[in-house]
């Protein structure tokens, strides 16, 4: 059992994986099985951007999603959160558009980093690596987006993911003293 | 506070993908403890136990002071929950996106396969 929980574990955790890689850098990385022309199509058509950007278990419900992407082009984003009185929009303009291989844009809504996203779409062997990193103009602007957790995180949502690494600690002492008695 | 919580983030990371490191800050949530009482815990060496204090050590997550001849062990003041829930938790959520991507990419691709069949 012990085994089955943390295979589980490892497999969830190879598939996404998010670094700091400096002050100013965030860079999230995750494998998809299909070649870059493909995922690359799903980053560009609204129809089919608004389909997977926002994921059911945030609870936010998509109003609009407009995305003219070509360099200077602009994009707009806006989401209803049940716990939120007024629509949140997000926004910014393309800096790069290089199809299949690269995504550059800004992000320009009120109280943004301002960071500035890049994602890479790299083929290996038929599958795609995918890279999006975040450049922030500071540290403090990237510390401060950490620390104000940007995207509504919540006490509860914290207490569940407490329960959840105290959880896979607490196996690993069960299995640690299963194998060594 | 800010400034360190983001300098640390990689430390905690690299601290945690360890499974006896874990083993470790698990049993500290219970109560402190000498390096000598986690490596019998923990069926090891003092010195691979020392050596693993000493990785949780550096990325903040553990304490330790030196009381005579022991050195007893305590976690750190709440780094655990602050960094490593921020960068699990944004993890999730790109995790989560990307288990959506892959449904959009997968009927793409089936569209793609039926495309060229008609092509031939």
């Amino acid at each position: 059992m012990n085994e089955g929980r943390s295979s589980q574990a490892s497999h969830v955790k190879n598939r996404t994986s998010v670094e700091r890689r400096s002050d100013r850098e965030l860079v999230v990385t995750r494998t998809i099985n299909a070649s870059p022309h493909i995922v690359f199509e799903a980053w560009i058509k609204a129809e089919l951007f608004q389909r997977w950007w926002v994921p059911k278990s945030l609870g936010l419900e998509l109003l609009s999603c407009e995305l003219d992407v070509r360099v200077g082009g602009a994009y707009r984003l806006v989401f209803r959160h049940p716990a939120a009185p007024e629509p949140m929009a997000f926004h910014g303009r393309y800096l790069e558009v290089t199809p299949p291989s690269r995504l550059v844009w800004t992000n320009e809504e009120a109280g943004s980093a301002g960071q500035v996203t890049t994602v890479t779409f790299e083929e290996r062997a038929g599958q795609t690596q995918l890279v999006m990193h975040d450049l922030y103009p500071s540290k403090e602007a990237l510390d401060e987006a950490i620390s104000s957790g940007s995207t509504n995180w919540n006490d509860e949502t914290f207490n569940q993911l407490d329960e959840l690494l105290v959880g896979l600690g607490a196996n690993d002492v069960d299995s640690v003293a299963a194998r060594s008695s | 506070m800010v400034q360190y919580m983001g300098a640390r983030l990689d430390d905690s990371f690299a601290a945690l993908s360890d499974a006896t490191r874990r083993g470790v800050l698990a049993q500290l949530g219970c109560a402190d403890a000498s390096i000598t009482d986690l490596a019998d815990k923990f069926r090891m060496t003092l010195t691979g136990m020392k050596k693993h204090v000493g990785v949780l050590e550096r990325a903040g997550l553990v304490t330790t002071e030196k009381v005579g001849r022991v050195r007893t062990c305590k976690l750190g003041p709440r780094r655990l929950e602050e960094e490593v829930m921020w960068i699990e938790r944004y993890r999730q959520l790109w995790d989560a996106r990307f288990d959506e991507l892959d449904q959009v990419v997968e009927e793409l691709k089936r569209k793609e396969r039926v495309n060229e069949r008609r092509k031939k």
